[in-house]
C-alpha cells in the first residue's frame, strides 16, 4: 500500500535520477525552486502548467513523476482535505473547461458533488478530433499521470470511485501510454482501493473511440461509451445529475485534468495569479500553418495574438503577409489580421465570434482563400455530423454545396445571404455544440471577408488565388522557349515553338499547375492569376 | 407533484412541475409542431420543429424536451421561432420527393400538414438528394428511405418490444438511414409485420400496403374497434368507402399495447369486405397462404368440426 | 458484393474472439470493446461475427450495425494487404485513370472498394494526389507509379504478388 512516506522515499531515490539524466541530455534548466524549465527561447517565452512535465520526464515511468512532486497533491487532499474544501478551492480557481465551452470546473463538480448516488463517474475526455489540435495527445504521451491524478482529485471531490478515459484509437501511443501508467498507478496503490489508506477507493478504465468527431461531445462521448451510436442526448437533465448509465457525471477533458494537481501543489492565488481574472491560468495552442515555428504553445490566458503568433510563433512563414487565424477548429472562426491584437481569452474571442475551443490555431497568409476555409471546415462538419437532427443534418450539407458552387466560379446573386440565413437556424435550432457552432467558420469568414466572397460570386475570382476553378495559367514574356511545360501539361494545352514563347489554351486547361512546376525556377515564366 | 404556474403566448397555465413545455401547451389548446415527439416515446428532440422562445433564455428550447418552470414565460409562434421553423422545415422538404400527388400518406402527412400552415414549397435547387431506396418486399408495409425524415419513432416504437427491435439507424450524417437488422430487407428481416413503426411514421416512409390504392385519408368514413384476438385489445380503424369496408388499420399501440400481425389480419377477416389474400413469412420469404393457416387456425378447426360433428349427432339423437 | 467470409480458415481467430467476448459480456458498455477487437482480429466486421456478437451479448442486430456503420474506424469489407488508390483527379482522368481503374478491377476481378478473396489486393479511387504532371498516377500503399499506362497494370501487380 501507498502512503505519503513512501511516495516521499521515491522521490529523494527518483529526484537525482531525472536531474542527472536531464544535465546529460542538456535539455532543461532546474530552477531553485525546483521548477525545471526546456531550454530554448521557444520555452522559456511559454508559462506551463499542463505541459509542464512534457519532454522532461519519462511518461513510462511512474517514479519519474513523482519526483516532480507527482501525487502530492493527491496525498495531501487525502489525509487533510474534505470533499467541500477541495470543491470550495476548484470554484475559487475558477478553472475553466479547456475543451471548448469553457464551463467552470469548480460549479461542475459542485453539482456532482450533491446529488447523492450509488455512483457516481469521472470521465476523461481524450477524443480530440479538431484538425490540426494535438494538445491533448501531447500531455496524454508525455504526461499521463498528471490526467490520472487530476481525475482522482476529481473523483473525490465529488464522490466518485470510478473514471473512464474516452481516448482516440487514432492515437495508439497515448492508449499504450496511459495504459502503462493506470498499471503503474495500480501497483503502487494510488489506484484502486483505500487510497493512501484512506477510505476513498478509485480505479480508473480505458475506452476507445472509433472514429466519430462528434463524440467529443459530453453526451455522445456518454452515448458511446455505454456502447451506442455516438448521437448527442437532448438535455432533459445535465449529465452531472445524469449522465452515464443515468448516474451524475463529470466529464473535463485532458488538459483540465492536466491542471488539477498543478493548483493543489501551488494554490489556488498562485493559479489565479496567472492570466486573466475571468480566464485564470494558461492554455495549450497548436500554433499551426503558415507559422514560422509551429508547435504546441502554453502561454497565460489573455496574451494577445500578435504576441503568440509573432513573438513565440516567428511570424508568417516566407515572410508572407499575415492575413488571419483560424482558432477552435470546425466550431470557431477566423479572427482578420486588424485584430491581431485581441487577448487571447474565452471573453475576448467570444466577442469577436470566434472561441477558444481545444485550442487549435492555424495561421493563414495572403494566400489562403477565406471562402475555400469555410468549405474546408463545413465539410469536415458535414463528415462528421452524427445525423440525429435536422439543422445539422440537413443544413451544413446545403451551406457545403452553396460553398462548392461559389468556390467553383458557380456561386449565385444571394448566395450570401442564404448561407448568412442557414447559419443563423442552425446555429438556433441545432440539438447539440457540434451543431449549434458549426456555422462558426462562414459567419466569420463572411463577417470579415465579404469582399473575398463577393470577388468568387460576382467577379468569378479569388483573390487569394488559391481556388482552382477560378485562377488562370499565363506563359509571360520571360518564356524562353524550352517546352518544359508543353510536356510536363497532362492535357496538352501547351504550345509554342522551340525557343518562342509558349501559349495555354485555356479552353482546354485543368489548371493543375504542373506547367508552373516544370517552368524552371530561373525562368519562372509560368503565372498564376 | 407540486404544480407550477407558467405563461404560454398570453395565457397562464398551472400543470404538474414535470410536464414539459409541449404538453403543457396542449393543455390550452395550443399546438406546437413536432415530427419526432411522441408522448408514449422517449423525447429525443430530433426534429427541432418544437422550438419554442423562452424569456430570460438565449437559445431557443425545444418544447418537448424543457419541462415548465414556475413564472416561466414562453413563446410558441414568435417571429423569431416562426422564421426558424419554416427553416426546418425547408430543409426537410428540400431533401423530400415530391410526391404528394399519388403518396398514400397525403392528408395526413405531417410534413405536407405543416408545410400548408407555415407555406412552403419544394425546393427549386439542384443539391443533393437522398438515394431512392424503396423497400417492396413485404406484402404489409412499404419502406420508402427517401421520404424518410429520420424522425426515429419507428426505430423507438420497434424497439420497445424485446424481441422484435428489428429497426435502427444505420450510417451518419446525411447518409443516415433507417435500417431493418444488418441492412437487410423487410422479408429476409426478422421484421413481423406488426405495423407499429407504420402507426407512428409521421410521413410516407413507412405505409400499410393493404389500404394503398384503395382509400384516401380524407375519403369514406372509419370507425373504431378492438381487436379480439387477445386481452390487450389493440385499436383498429376500419376503413369504408361508403359502400363496403376496404380495409382495417392498425391505430398507434398506446398503453403498452403490442399490435401484431395475427389480430389485425383477423380484424381484416372480420371487418373487410373483399380481404386480400394473406401471406406469411417462412424461412425468410413471404408467401401467399390461406386464412386458416395466416391465423394459425389448420388443427383448432380441424378439432372444432371434429367435436360439433360429434355434438351434432348427440343432439341429433 | 458480399465478401466471404471462411470460418474454417478463421477457426483459431474465432476462438480467440469468444474468449474475449466470454471476458467482457458482463462489462457495461462491451459492444464498443467486443466490435473494436473483432475489427483487430479480422480486419473487418463479418456478418457471422456480427450474429455471434449479437447472441453472445444479447443486443439485437439492428442496433450492433447500427453502432457499426457509426463509427469510422469499422469496416464491412476486409482491408487487402496492399492498398491501391487511383488518383481520379481532374489531371488523371483526362490522361485516362478511368480506363486504368478498369484495368485493375478487370485484372482482380473486383470492383473499386473492395478486396479480393485472397486479401492481398483493395482497390480505392481517390481525390487529387497532387502529383499532376505524372498522370495518370496509381499508389500502392507507399509506393508511387507515375504516367502508368493500361500495359503497365499487370507488370505493377505481379510485382506484389510475387512478394508474398
Amino acid at each position: 500500500m501507498i502512503t505519503v512516506e513512501r511516495l516521499r522515499e521515491i522521490k529523494e531515490k527518483q529526484r537525482p535520477i531525472l536531474e542527472a539524466r536531464l544535465k546529460e541530455k542538456d535539455i532543461a534548466t532546474i530552477n531553485e525552486d525546483g521548477s525545471i524549465v526546456l531550454k530554448g527561447e521557444y520555452y522559456e517565452r511559454q508559462v506551463r502548467i499542463a505541459l509542464k512535465n512534457c519532454g522532461i520526464i519519462d511518461p513510462y515511468n511512474i517514479e519519474d513523476y513523482i519526483a516532480v512532486d507527482g501525487y502530492s497533491a493527491l496525498a495531501d487532499i487525502l489525509m487533510n482535505k474534505s470533499r467541500q474544501e477541495i470543491i470550495d478551492d476548484m470554484k475559487a480557481s475558477n478553472l475553466r473547461g479547456r475543451g471548448g465551452a469553457g464551463f467552470p470546473t469548480g460549479r461542475k463538480w459542485e453539482e456532482a458533488f450533491k446529488y447523492d448516488a450509488d455512483q457516481k463517474y469521472m470521465i476523461c475526455n481524450a477524443d480530440e478530433g479538431d484538425p490540426g489540435a494535438f494538445m491533448d495527445r501531447s500531455i496524454l504521451e508525455n504526461d499521463p499521470h498528471a490526467v490520472l491524478e487530476g481525475m482522482a482529485i476529481g473523483g473525490y471531490a465529488v464522490g466518485a470511485s470510478k473514471g473512464f478515459i474516452y481516448v482516440r484509437a487514432e492515437y495508439p501511443l497515448a492508449v499504450k501510454t496511459l495504459r502503462v501508467a493506470i498499471e503503474q498507478a495500480r501497483e503502487l496503490g494510488i489506484l484502486g482501493n483505500n487510497i493512501f489508506g484512506t477510505d476513498f477507493s478509485f480505479d480508473i478504465e480505458l475506452r476507445l473511440g472509433s472514429g466519430a468527431f462528434v463524440c467529443g461531445e459530453g453526451t455522445a462521448l456518454i452515448e458511446s461509451i455505454e456502447g451506442k451510436r455516438g448521437m448527442p442526448r437532448t438535455k432533459v437533465f445535465r449529465t452531472a445529475h445524469k449522465g452515464l448509465w443515468q448516474k451524475p457525471t463529470i466529464i473535463n477533458n485532458v488538459e483540465t485534468y492536466a491542471n488539477v494537481p498543478v493548483i493543489f501543489q501551488k494554490g489556488v492565488d498562485w493559479f489565479r495569479s496567472i492570466g486573466t481574472e475571468k480566464s485564470p491560468g494558461t492554455k495549450v495552442f497548436a500554433l499551426v500553418g503558415k507559422v514560422e515555428n509551429a508547435g504546441l504553445v502554453e502561454v497565460p490566458m489573455g496574451m494577445p495574438l500578435r504576441e503568440i503568433v509573432y513573438d513565440i510563433g516567428g511570424g508568417v512563414q516566407d515572410g508572407k503577409k499575415f492575413k488571419a487565424v483560424q482558432t477552435g477548429g470546425p466550431s470557431g472562426g477566423c479572427i482578420p489580421a486588424d485584430l491581431i491584437d485581441t487577448p487571447v481569452d474565452f471573453e475576448s474571442l467570444d466577442k469577436i465570434g470566434s472561441i477558444m475551443g481545444s485550442g487549435g490555431m492555424v495561421v493563414m497568409d495572403e494566400e489562403t482563400c477565406m471562402v475555400d476555409i469555410a468549405r474546408f471546415f463545413l465539410d469536415f462538419t458535414v463528415e462528421e455530423s452524427c445525423g440525429k437532427c435536422v439543422p445539422c443534418r440537413e443544413g451544413t450539407k446545403r451551406m457545403l454545396e452553396i460553398l462548392e458552387n461559389i468556390v467553383a466560379g458557380k456561386g449565385e446573386e444571394g448566395d450570401i445571404e442564404k448561407l448568412e440565413r442557414l447559419s443563423d437556424t442552425i446555429s438556433s435550432a441545432s440539438l447539440c455544440g457540434l451543431g449549434q457552432t458549426a456555422a462558426n467558420p462562414v459567419v466569420t469568414t463572411i463577417k470579415y471577408f465579404r469582399d473575398e466572397y463577393e470577388a468568387h460570386i460576382k467577379e468569378k475570382k479569388c483573390p487569394a488565388g488559391s481556388c482552382q476553378a477560378l485562377v488562370q495559367y499565363f506563359i509571360t514574356e520571360k518564356c524562353i522557349g524550352c517546352g518544359a511545360c508543353a510536356r510536363a501539361c497532362p492535357v496538352g494545352c501547351i504550345s509554342g515553338d522551340k525557343k518562342e514563347r509558349h501559349v495555354i489554351d485555356q479552353d482546354r486547361c485543368i489548371k493543375c499547375g504542373a506547367c508552373m512546376e516544370a517552368c524552371p525556377p530561373k525562368v519562372s515564366a509560368v503565372v498564376r492569376r | 407533484m407540486a404544480n407550477v404556474r407558467l405563461t404560454i403566448d398570453g395565457q397562464m397555465v398551472t400543470v404538474p412541475s414535470d410536464t414539459s413545455i409541449i404538453e403543457a401547451a396542449k393543455m390550452i389548446d395550443i399546438e406546437i409542431p413536432a415530427l419526432c415527439y411522441d408522448p408514449n416515446l422517449e423525447v429525443v428532440s430530433a426534429c427541432r420543429l418544437c422550438i419554442v422562445e423562452i424569456e430570460g433564455s438565449k437559445k431557443l428550447q425545444t418544447a418537448c424536451s424543457t419541462r415548465v418552470k414556475e413564472g416561466m414565460v414562453v413563446h410558441t409562434h414568435s417571429e423569431k421561432v416562426v422564421e426558424a421553423r419554416k427553416d426546418i422545415l425547408q430543409l426537410l422538404l428540400d431533401s423530400h420527393p415530391n410526391d404528394c400527388l399519388t403518396c398514400q400518406k397525403a392528408g395526413e402527412c405531417l410534413l405536407q400538414k405543416y408545410a400548408y400552415e407555415y407555406g412552403l414549397k419544394f425546393r427549386e435547387h439542384d443539391g443533393a438528394m437522398r438515394p431512392q431506396l424503396l423497400d417492396t418486399s413485404s406484402p404489409y408495409i412499404l419502406k420508402d428511405n427517401a421520404k424518410c425524415i429520420l424522425c426515429g419513432k419507428c426505430v423507438r416504437t420497434c424497439y420497445e418490444v424485446s424481441e422484435r427491435q428489428v429497426l435502427y439507424f444505420a450510417d451518419r450524417g446525411y447518409g443516415t438511414k433507417i435500417v431493418c437488422d444488418a441492412d437487410q430487407t423487410l422479408e429476409e428481416s426478422s421484421c413481423v409485420s406488426c405495423n407499429r413503426c407504420v402507426t407512428v411514421c409521421p410521413v410516407g416512409a413507412l405505409i400499410d400496403k393493404r389500404v394503398m390504392g384503395k382509400i384516401r385519408a380524407w375519403e369514406g368514413s372509419s370507425k373504431v374497434v378492438n381487436c379480439k384476438v387477445c386481452q390487450y385489445g389493440c385499436e383498429f380503424e376500419v376503413k369504408s368507402n361508403g359502400k363496403e369496408n376496404v380495409a382495417v388499420v392498425a391505430k398507434p399501440p398506446a398503453n403498452g399495447r403490442p399490435l401484431c400481425l395475427k389480430g389485425r389480419l383477423t380484424t381484416e377477416l372480420l371487418y373487410v369486405d373483399k380481404p386480400e389474400d394473406p401471406y406469411r413469412k417462412v424461412d425468410g420469404k413471404f408467401e401467399k397462404t390461406t386464412w386458416a393457416k395466416a391465423l394459425s387456425l389448420v388443427d383448432i378447426m380441424e378439432k372444432v368440426e371434429k367435436l360439433d360433428s360429434v355434438n351434432d349427432e348427440i343432439g341429433e339423437k | 458484393m458480399e465478401f466471404k467470409f471462411d470460418v474454417e480458415k478463421n477457426k483459431d481467430n474465432i476462438e480467440k474472439f469468444k474468449l474475449f467476448i466470454e471476458e467482457h459480456k458482463d462489462m457495461p458498455g462491451a459492444l464498443m470493446p467486443v466490435l473494436q477487437e473483432a475489427q483487430n482480429i479480422f480486419g473487418y466486421l463479418p456478418l457471422e461475427i456480427l450474429q455471434m456478437i449479437s447472441r453472445k451479448l444479447n443486443i439485437p442486430m439492428s442496433e450492433i450495425y447500427g453502432v457499426a456503420t457509426f463509427y469510422a474506424q469499422f469496416s464491412f469489407i476486409p482491408k487487402g494487404k496492399y492498398i491501391i488508390s487511383v488518383c481520379l483527379g481532374t489531371a488523371c482522368y483526362v490522361k485516362g485513370a478511368q480506363q486504368i481503374l478498369e484495368e485493375i478491377e478487370a485484372q482482380l476481378g473486383i470492383k473499386a472498394g473492395y478486396t479480393t478473396p485472397d486479401l492481398l489486393f483493395s482497390i480505392n479511387s481517390c481525390r487529387c494526389v497532387g502529383d499532376c504532371s505524372k498522370a495518370p498516377v496509381i499508389l500502392v500503399n507507399e509506393d508511387v507509379y507515375p504516367k502508368v499506362t493500361k500495359d503497365e497494370v499487370k507488370e505493377i501487380l505481379d510485382k506484389y504478388r510475387s512478394e508474398v
